[in-house]
């Protein structure tokens, strides 16, 4: 419970911005249990969208703009893949098993528990200064000489120094707060916009997108872009050093013992 | 620290206690406001739960997008249903003629209605998308009675819950609570862009509940029951969907 955020939390509400260097004189967490806890929640329910997701994607792998679209329009474009449903043309010659009934379950269920946990996260990072600290990017960074260097550091796959152990660096900043402050809202928007009963109430949600279809639509295209981020992420805590990133992220030690690759 | 470790320890204590009586407060206000759907039971009953009680709660008087006649999706789309039985097969050999709606339950007045009876109430149509939860849509003219026109002919008693329908299909029926049942558009379905239903969209008869997905708005309607129970219908789950997998309430 000693972590970095909760040292802070008490200060740091109040307190101007220069608490950062506020000498931390316990054995400091990485990660605040906080940070540790949703973001597990958040990776299962990532998970259980992404499985269920692909599972509901399957009995109709077409995709159209609009407002309607079903095997008698032209769509958009198609998933080369065979369907659940033998009413969709696929040039597959046999049908998937139909597994839309708990897939659609599980994908509510997680949605829901992802959207609270998500909740949760920003509120407490903007009254903790997570936000502050560890997410929005740091004076220092936004020069082009800092950017840049960053960016070098990343093409040549370096392997990040010790100080990178204890702080997020600029593209990793920036990346989780397109993935928290855009991705996660357009995928929440268009994921209602696909609902009847929803939009129903509150129908400038799916008109402003163009229609439920092209909602539906977008809400693949956000959720690929999810799935990017995911797999960018874990190649990036490989090359930073998978079993101290993980130690970091489960148990909040980060310890400095150098590990082989 | 040892202090804040107490203080910690009695606000989580509080904080727990509170959560515990907030949820059992929350539970009871849910069961009294008809906000607990019927297959509330099992792992996926929470994200059900909140589903379905947080879009009653956002979407009462809300009524579905209606679109423009320039919209309706043509050629109009009808999804494959399983083959006719023998019960439709006959009743279309005689073009429907002696096709009935027989009502009853939780009703003063039961009966039974031929489909000339149910032209005769007051035509209304709504040009409304019918969303397959698969993913595909379109859009169509349904032209048919408010299905509270019919329950006011058979009075429907005042602790009435739910409407459950059924169609002529062996294991194909569906209910809907009476906020969905007594909603503007909510129609008993019996023509479409301007002609008679077509078999192939759930002709002679077919239920209409344009806030949910197209899986509510069962084909080929031959009976309803209103009722203050929906344990006593089949597996008690509401309808037969959740018996093969899939949620009862679909309005997402």
């Amino acid at each position: 419970m000693a972590g970095v955020e909760s040292v802070h939390a008490p200060l740091g509400v109040c307190a101007p911005s220069s608490t950062s260097s506020v000498p931390v004189t316990t054995a400091p967490s990485r990660h605040s249990v906080f940070v540790r806890v949703t973001h597990w929640i958040t990776t299962l329910c990532f998970l259980a969208l992404l499985v269920s997701g692909l599972e509901i994607v399957i009995s109709h792998p077409r995709f159209y703009w609009g407002e309607t679209g079903n095997v008698l329009t032209t769509p958009l474009f198609k998933l080369p893949i065979p369907s659940s449903r033998n009413l969709v043309p696929t040039g597959y010659g046999y049908v998937l098993p139909d597994q839309n009934g708990w897939s659609r379950y599980l994908h509510f269920q997680a949605a829901w528990i992802v959207v609270l946990t998500g909740l949760l996260y920003i509120i407490s990072a903007f009254f903790t200064g997570h936000l502050r600290k560890n997410l929005l990017p740091r004076k220092a960074d936004l020069s082009l000489r800092a950017f840049s260097a960053t960016i070098i550091n990343h093409l040549r796959f370096q392997r990040p120094s010790a100080a990178e152990a204890w702080s997020y660096n600029l593209l990793q900043r920036l990346a989780y707060l397109f993935v928290i402050f855009v991705l996660f809202p357009l995928i929440i928007w268009t994921g209602l916009a696909m609902s009847p009963a929803f939009v129903s109430a509150f129908p400038v949600t799916v008109t402003s997108l163009g229609g439920q279809q092209s909602a539906r639509t977008i809400h693949f295209f956000v959720s690929l872009a999810l799935l990017v981020f995911l797999l960018i992420h874990v190649v990036m805590v490989w090359l930073a050093g998978f079993r101290s990133r993980m130690r970091a992220m489960i148990t909040g030690r980060a310890g400095t013992q150098t590990e082989l690759p | 620290m040892s202090n804040l470790s107490r203080r910690k320890l009695i606000t989580t204590g509080l904080a727990a206690t509170a959560g515990v009586a907030g949820l059992g407060v929350a539970a009871r206000f849910a069961q009294k406001y008809g906000l607990v759907p019927p297959d509330h039971r099992g792992i996926f009953g929470l994200g059900e739960t909140l589903t379905y009680a947080s879009q009653r709660l956002l979407t009462r008087h809300s009524l579905a997008r209606e679109f423009s006649p320039s919209q309706i999706s043509k050629p109009p789309f009808a999804n494959e249903t399983a083959p006719p039985s023998d019960a439709f097969k006959r009743l279309q050999t005689g073009g429907f003629a002696d096709w009935r709606l027989s009502i009853d339950g939780l009703v003063d007045r039961p009966g039974s209605f031929s489909l000339a009876q149910l032209k005769s109430y007051p035509t209304r149509s709504q040009i409304t998308m019918v969303q397959c939860e698969e993913g595909w849509s379109y859009i169509a003219e349904w032209i048919g009675v408010p299905l509270h026109h019919v329950l006011d002919a058979v009075s429907v008693q005042p602790h009435a819950r739910y409407v459950v329908y059924f169609s002529i299909q062996p294991d194909w029926w569906d209910s809907i609570n009476m906020t969905d049942a007594l909603h503007p558009q909510t129609f008993l379905v019996y023509g479409m862009n301007g002609g008679e239903l077509p078999v192939g969209n759930g002709g002679p008869l077919r239920m209409r509940v344009p806030r949910q997905l197209g899986y509510k708005s069962v084909k080929f309607i031959t009976h309803l029951t209103v009722t203050d129970n929906l344990k006593t219908f089949g597996k008690g789950l509401g309808s037969a969907a959740p018996e093969g997998g899939y949620a009862w309430y679909a309005g997402i």
